[in-house]
């Protein structure tokens, strides 16, 4: 079994990543009944015995001392992390992953990708060797960040090229939350554009989420369970979006909503390398099948059921329900429509009581509604794990790379642009050492050249497939 | 004589515990149709090609496990110690902690080296074991990273170390669609490597088999596991022992020898198949009534007019030539031919060099290969040699 450490970056990133690590606590508590120490946990926790002095001395099996999230912490001002370690999941948390800071990036990539990463370059390579060495056999970072700020946006993306340096064959997940259209920072253009290039040559998978996405996904749940329209089959509170625990009094603010979405998106996207299932997907496999070229590796993603249905017994037109939504540009966390772009590739992974025939069902269902490149036309891949998220019966995830993030790159692109003519704000880019302009036209130049490349997939559409002639050989 | 099975990956470990089961349920079956001697005498036989005996009388599987990551094979372990009636031997597994990622050239090229002595030894220590060993049944998946590529590499391991016992691998072929992405790719490396090295190659549709269980055992949510017994069921009645020429108590005792014998003259055509009837549920098998005679003209017509199952058979065509059918002591009967029904197959084959053609023109893909030194000239070459067993196919 394989371990994975999450590196969660800034304000943003650092809050997501409390909602994770109580949302994993939870589904753990919930399959494991006997509280022994067993490898499905192992993949996110160690068991430590803290009643040994220094490192804690970890132990392998056996019953649950104390579990320690493997988790690196970093920020570079103190409010966020040290609420988390006020709050109830301190035990989580060892003091010695965390790296803070006490002013803050000003929302300015150039300070935390430049400035910051100069100075804890070696405190970070530090962390990270040390949580690595705690693993067993190390298969995955997963960075949670957002790039419209400061200490996200640049010091996250400078992470990306430490791991890919210090630890190859790792691979590295990034979470990006992008900033929506009303955002409040002004220089989150700037930011974004430059941490994308970063992404483009660093990670091996980015799963982009937009907040007003999440935001419009909050509404509709509370919308349908409020209007009591499905009767009393619904339950009273969603569990994709509460947690009962870690910030309870913070449950006014949209945010804890919107953080869990994409803690279960995590979740998910884990469980079948974690639990058992008839037919398992690894992270290596959703890097082989998704990225069929090294740059096209952004993958939109969606959730569903969003609500949880009492009805034990879930009749299958609510299953076929699932499928449908999984693909209808309201799930997406995203704003993207990939029905009506083109895929290049797509993964359903279920979790649950979901037999492999239901999902043929689904998958011959929706295939005539789907474009799919002419290269790659049965370009599905599918996983079946047995254990269901906590509180539903069955979930499903679907990840596409899908060429309907070619939007919201272009709008970015714009924005960037819109400053950039007037030189707004540049100086207190400049102003930082080692940066120039060329750092601003090399970054939108490899952002056009994405573009490009997802243009160009376009263009193949609705052209017929080609049948390509036989290899003629002698006999 | 014993059959060392060697299971590969997810699918073959999930397969050979089916076929394990269902081997040690049917030899203690107790729809008794025959004498207690005669029973006795199959079980015997039965048990000895598949299983060896232990102090406490469990028998134990003749199995080698082997996946890249725990899970499977933990589950596999612990099903089979479950059932209280048989189990796998404790050391006979082999597995690594981070599996090979659907990637074929990641489980040929470096698992399959780096893990090649470990494997080997285990699989030696069951050859071992045997009185009278007959040959190796290799189960494994064509779709995945680790059944498709550490099992070509294994086979051909095998091959060379093992060249005077037979190889026989169950191959399967994965959905049409919407089962791994890259499976195109990782078949027809498969299937040009195993023709080389192995002496036969049974294959099994998973589509196939989907449609066996909607249609015929009427199993409304099908489950990976309904399609494994299905599988185990129509392994079963390949292997099960089958009577000698000489007389009704004594079974023959080279099972992959007399398979072979018969169903691979030519070395240029491995491929086989199988055909099984009845498929029915328990449920069912007392409200119906069938005679051999009926059940013999059902399966060649199957056979003749290229049909996977039962129904849906074309009563118009005419047969060209057909094969022999060795008759199996249950209430069933199987038929291996590897006639031009193995037309139906090539054409498949075909299907699926053709998409890997395509996605190969546009690179897709191609760079996970490339990584763990798959290159270009391989794909070719794969697919030269399989372009030329379809062409023989063809000629016939």
């Amino acid at each position: 079994m394989t371990q994975s450490v999450v590196v969660q970056v800034g304000q943003c990133g650092n809050q997501i990543g409390c909602c994770f690590w109580d949302l994993a606590l939870r589904e753990h508590a919930a399959v494991n009944q006997k509280g022994i120490y067993d490898e499905a946990i192992s993949s996110f926790f160690r068991n430590v015995d803290t009643r040994v002095v220094g490192d804690g001395g970890s132990i392998s099996k056996g019953k649950i001392c104390s579990l320690k999230a493997r988790a690196v912490l970093i920020d570079m001002e103190e409010g966020v992390v040290n609420e988390i370690l006020q709050g109830p999941l301190r035990d989580v948390f060892d003091t010695k992953q965390l790296i803070t800071d006490i002013s803050g990036s000003g929302n300015n990539w150039a300070v935390g990708h430049k400035v910051f990463g100069s100075l804890y370059q070696d405190q970070i390579l530090e962390k990270f060797r040390k949580s690595a060495e705690h693993c067993d056999c190390l298969q995955c970072f997963f960075i949670i960040h957002s790039m419209g700020g400061g200490t996200g946006s640049g010091l996250g993306t400078f992470l990306l090229k430490v791991l890919e340096d210090e630890f190859p064959e790792v691979y590295r997940f990034v979470t990006s939350i992008y900033p929506s259209g009303e955002d409040d920072v002004i220089t989150s253009p700037y930011n974004s554009i430059l941490a994308m290039k970063e992404l483009n040559e660093h990670a091996d998978c980015v799963l982009p989420i937009d907040n007003q996405s999440l935001f419009d996904i909050i509404s509709k749940i509370d919308l349908m369970v409020n209007s009591g329209k499905l009767g009393t089959t619904v339950k009273p509170k969603s569990l994709v979006t509460s947690s009962s625990g870690a910030l309870k009094k913070r449950h006014k603010k949209p945010f804890d909503a919107m953080n869990n979405i994409v803690a279960n998106l995590l979740l998910n996207l884990t469980s079948s390398a974690r639990f058992e299932g008839s037919l398992n997907m690894d992270l290596n496999e959703i890097s082989m099948n998704l990225v069929p070229f090294p740059q096209l590796h952004y993958l939109v993603s969606s959730l569903t059921p969003l609500y949880t249905l009492t009805d034990v017994n879930i009749p299958p037109r609510r299953l076929d329900q699932m499928f449908s939504d999984a693909f209808s540009k309201d799930h997406q966390l995203l704003r993207a429509d990939p029905k009506h772009s083109l895929y290049l590739a797509c993964a359903l992974m279920v979790r649950g009581n979901v037999q492999i025939s239901d999902l043929r069902r689904n998958i011959e269902r929706l295939k005539p509604s789907l474009q799919f490149v002419s290269w790659n036309q049965e370009g599905w891949k599918t996983s079946l794990c047995s254990v269901p998220p906590v509180g539903h019966s069955h979930s499903l995830l679907a990840l596409a790379n899908n060429t309907c993030v070619k939007p919201t790159f272009m709008e970015l692109k714009e924005r960037f642009m819109r400053l950039y003519k007037k030189k707004a704000h540049l100086h207190h880019y400049l102003q930082v050492e080692g940066m120039e302009e060329s750092c601003f036209t090399e970054a939108v130049s490899s952002l056009s050249a994405l573009i490009q490349e997802y243009d160009q997939l376009d263009a193949t559409k609705n052209m017929p497939v080609q049948d390509l002639p036989r290899l003629s050989i002698a006999m | 004589m014993s059959i060392v099975t060697v299971q590969l990956g997810q699918c073959g470990n999930q397969i050979g515990f089916e076929v394990f089961d269902a081997l040690l349920s049917d030899s203690h079956s107790s729809q008794g149709l025959c004498s207690m001697r005669e029973n006795e005498a199959y079980q015997a036989s039965c048990k000895e090609r598949f299983f060896s005996e232990e102090e406490n009388g469990v028998p134990i599987a003749r199995a080698v496990l082997v996946d890249m990551e725990p899970k499977v094979i933990n589950q596999t372990l612990s099903k089979a110690a479950q059932s209280g009636q048989w189990k796998y031997g404790q050391h006979a597994c082999f597995c690594q902690k981070q599996g090979s990622g659907n990637n074929w050239a990641y489980g040929y090229s470096v698992h399959g080296p780096r893990h090649e002595e470990s494997i080997m030894n285990i699989i030696r220590k069951e050859v071992e074991k045997c009185d009278s060993f007959s040959g190796f049944f290799i189960i494994m998946s064509m779709a995945g990273g680790t059944g498709s590529g550490l099992g070509a590499f294994v086979t051909q391991n095998l091959e060379d170390q093992y060249s005077n016992s037979l190889k026989m691998n169950q191959i399967i072929w994965p959905y049409g669609t919407g089962e791994v992405i890259v499976q195109n790719y990782n078949s027809i490396l498969t299937l040009s490597h195993l023709y080389r090295s192995s002496d036969a190659l049974l294959l099994h549709e998973n589509d196939a088999i989907h449609k066996i269980c909607a249609k015929l055992m009427n199993i409304k949510q099908i489950s990976f596991s309904d399609i494994n017994q299905v599988l185990a069921h129509q392994l079963g009645s390949v292997f099960q022992p089958t009577y000698s020429a000489e007389s009704s108590f004594h079974y023959r005792r080279n099972p992959l020898g007399d398979l072979m014998e018969h169903l691979v003259p030519h070395p240029e055509f491995k491929m086989l198949s199988v055909r099984n009837i009845p498929h029915m549920s328990e449920n069912s098998l007392a409200y119906s009534t069938f005679t051999w005679a009926g059940l013999l003209k059902h399966l060649r017509q199957m056979l003749i007019s290229n049909a996977k199952m039962e129904e849906g058979i074309d009563r118009h065509v005419r047969p060209p030539l057909s094969g022999l059918p060795p008759l199996s002591k249950m209430s069933l009967n199987k038929d291996l031919h590897f006639n031009t029904s193995i037309a139906n197959l090539v054409i498949l084959r075909g299907k699926d060099v053709q998409s890997a053609d395509v996605g190969k023109k546009f690179r897709a893909y191609i760079h996970q290969y490339t990584k763990f030194g798959i290159e270009e000239e391989d794909f070719l070459d794969s697919f030269t040699s399989l372009e030329q067993v379809v062409a023989s196919y063809c000629n016939l």
